[in-house]
């Protein structure tokens, strides 16, 4: 047992409300430079639709993520040692900017200095990367935003595959419409499709929290990493030469804090907390079926209360704190114990450690009536007949298994309804009970799912370890040796020239 | 007083231009390490990088690594050479490989000069490096076509004139007799060896050999993960 620690993310999707204050707190902070502003780290989806970039999930497409070879083995779709020679002077697989959008802005100043003439001044859109004007748009961050049921966009949604006709037609049918929001930040997979396909080893993983890095010095370009990833969260900075990436904030992490998108997030849906893993069996979880790889992964995720456990993680250099952090983790309560949430896309095998809990809405709308059914008579029947099929939220986050998707709406759906006879009353206890059964769960759990769900303060959606720097630096060097030697914006010391 | 200059340019020229490339790559990868990077520009435009970046450097590639052959062992060169349908197979394919680098450095040229969004991410001195590489191209191709069985006479004559140089003991009397098209292509090529430094060609020393061997996943630990436990503070 290789016991190692993992900053692992939940997304509440059934609280996201689609207002991307997270996507703008992230650009604010990380992506506002030349080279960088088409790049989203954060960037909130509407589902069904064709996402950033476009069909992002078709990997008969993009080649992105790992796939199994016969003889059991794990290989990149996109690259590997033996094709990297030939690819290197053109990635075959690499998405262009026309995938993406090209940026813009607008020309402010021609409202101020326009002459006066008959007609409106307008401030007309310029490239952000030629300054040229743009005479017509084609695509832009967010494109699709809340454009279910477009034939352009809701209906090429990769994702619905797995969807009948009957019930697509029925899904997109005027004023009838549904559809949910999904927030996408870089996942933090614990096999990195990105890190194992950089040629120069620019990626790499910290063994401290999980949290992917690219470390800007080592990357020559290759773009390696952008084609591997399945999920697009790799970008390539086309102005520096090098990819960059969602860095989980990390010098916030550091400090305690919450990563900018989760601390700025208006619907809380965003939970983070370390969980510790069995990186010895990684290899083992990535080589499952499709409709498996979301429950092994569950099985990677340890017990931090087992002695056994904090034993082997100890052994292995994971500090007190971040044991405790553990314990105390909210992303461990939606994944293990309580069996929410689950991962997106497992089936691209490469262990993505941001989960989702499944959206519920729209309320026990129904296809049937399209009318909002308060009735419980029929206890879990409007699970099947949600609006937003099983069949796609299972292809969306467990790999095609759709007992998973099924076991999770139903344990929110009687949370709900113990709600609502307590809050309403409409509701007899009797069905309560008998829902609370049926969906795996007990008065007891489904008041703390609500209370989590509902009512978490701050430090009970983020617990976050410190980084324990010091001690990073007291075990591999002598810290008074820095001391009183190098000055401030200094990498080295401000010695006197020669 | 011309053959003392062209002694001195084939002497000494070749002494700065390492001297340049040595020292400037060492300290450019040391103080300035981000810059190292092959500045693709590929995600801004696609098609034409492929019909332009590939011949290019395959054929570029291939004819470099004949010079470089032909540096290291110039007898297995003359011997191969010894059979005439061998030369001709040598040299047609070395000359095959020069017209897929022109090929590919004039798409490639055409590329920058006409995509509004390449241009914007095309310096100065990249314009300066492809000019140079077409024109070491040029002089190359003219001297297989004009002066045939180059691979036997760069061989015989040429190659100990640069392991004089090698070697710190500078003999020009081979090179004072070749023509133009030859002296020219030797000048390039030392003059680009001074400029490397300076350019974006500083990507073909950081080519990602360390892929090949190592693990496919890579973990770093910022604290040493077996040693923080034990220590005493």
């Amino acid at each position: 047992m290789d016991v190692r620690a993992q900053v692992t993310t939940v997304f509440h999707l059934d609280k996201c409300i689609g207002c991307h204050t997270c996507s703008i707190a992230c650009k604010n902070i990380w992506t506002d430079r030349e080279g960088t502003e088409y790049m989203w780290w954060n960037n909130v989806e509407t589902k069904p639709g064709t996402g950033y970039p476009t069909k992002w999930e078709d990997q008969s497409k993009y080649n992105g993520g790992w796939e199994r070879t016969k003889n059991g083995k794990l290989r990149l779709k996109s690259t590997s040692k033996k094709s990297i020679p030939f690819n290197i002077f053109h990635n075959p697989n690499l998405p262009t900017l026309d995938d993406y959008y090209e940026p813009w802005t607008y020309k402010y100043e021609d409202l101020f200095n326009a002459p006066e003439q008959s007609s409106q001044v307008t401030a007309m859109p310029k490239s952000l990367i030629t300054g040229e004007i743009i005479e017509h748009i084609k695509s832009g961050p967010n494109w699709d935003d809340d454009l279910s049921g477009s034939p352009i966009y809701a209906e090429n949604d990769p994702n619905l595959s797995a969807v009948s006709d009957d019930i697509r037609k029925q899904m997109f049918a005027v004023e009838r419409l549904a559809f949910f929001y999904f927030p996408r930040i870089c996942n933090h997979c614990l096999n990195p499709a990105c890190v194992a396909s950089c040629p120069s080893g620019a990626l790499y993983k910290r063994g401290e929290d999980g949290i992917v890095l690219l470390n800007q010095e080592r990357c020559r370009a290759w773009r390696s990493c952008i084609s591997a990833c399945p999920y697009k969260k790799t970008y390539y900075n086309w102005s520096t030469g090098k990819s960059e990436k969602c860095i989980l904030c990390f010098p916030r992490i550091e400090s305690g804090q919450a990563p900018a998108c989760m601390h700025s997030c208006v619907g809380r849906i965003r939970y983070i907390g370390m969980t510790l893993y069995d990186a010895d069996r990684i290899v083992e979880v990535a080589n499952l079926d499709d409709n498996q790889l979301a429950e092994g992964m569950r099985s990677l995720i340890l017990d931090p209360r087992d002695p056994e456990v904090i034993e082997a993680a100890q052994r292995n250099g994971v500090h007190d704190s971040v044991i405790e952090a553990a314990q105390n983790s909210p992303s461990y309560k939606f994944i293990k114990t309580w069996k929410l949430a689950l991962p997106p896309h497992p089936e691209f095998r490469t262990l993505p450690m941001l989960w989702y809990v499944p959206p519920l809405s729209p309320v026990l709308a129904s296809l049937d009536t399209g009318k909002v059914s308060n009735s419980t008579d029929e206890l879990f029947e409007s699970v099947e007949k949600f609006r937003m099929p099983i069949s796609y939220l299972a292809n969306l986050l467990s790999g095609g298994n759709e007992g998973l998707i099924r076991y999770s709406l139903k344990k929110m759906l009687a949370v709900r309804m113990l709600q609502r006879h307590k809050t309403v009353g409409d509701i007899e206890r009797g069905t309560v009970d008998k829902m609370l059964k049926e969906a795996d769960t007990t008065e007891r759990e489904a008041t703390e799912i609500y209370r989590l769900t509902s009512l978490a303060t701050f430090d009970e959606r983020f617990s976050i370890p410190p980084a324990h720097r010091e001690e990073a630096i007291e075990s591999v060097g002598v810290v008074q040796e820095h001391k009183a030697s190098a000055g401030f914006g200094f990498k080295f010391a401000p010695r006197r020239g020669l | 007083m011309l053959d003392t200059m062209m002694k001195l340019f084939f002497a000494v020229l070749p002494y700065v231009a390492l001297m340049t490339f040595f020292l400037g790559t060492i300290y450019r990868y040391r103080a300035r390490t981000f810059s190292y990077s092959s500045l693709s520009s590929q995600f801004l435009e696609n098609r034409q990088q492929f019909w332009g970046s590939v011949p290019f450097h395959y054929g570029i590639l291939f004819v470099l690594a004949g010079h470089i052959v032909g540096f290291l062992v110039p007898r297995s060169i003359l011997w191969w050479n010894s059979v005439p349908l061998r030369l001709y197979i040598l040299e047609t394919s070395a000359f095959i490989g020069g017209l897929c680098a022109l090929t590919g450095i004039i798409i490639l040229m055409y590329r920058r000069l006409t995509n509004s969004k390449v241009a914007k991410v095309t310096s100065p001195m990249d314009w300066i490096v492809l000019a140079m590489l077409a024109a070491q191209i040029g002089t190359g191709l003219y001297t297989a076509i004009f002066h045939n069985w180059g691979s036997s006479w760069y061989s015989a004559s040429l190659v100990p004139y640069l392991w004089s140089i090698a070697t710190f003991s500078p003999d020009t009397a081979a090179v004072m007799v070749m023509p133009w098209a030859v002296k020219f292509h030797i000048w390039g090529a030392f003059a680009l060896i001074a400029l490397f430094p300076f350019t974006r060609l500083v990507h073909i020393l950081v080519i990602p050999n360390p892929y090949l061997w190592r693990k496919p996943q890579v973990v770093i630990w910022n604290w040493d993960r077996h040693t923080i436990r034990q220590r005493d503070y």
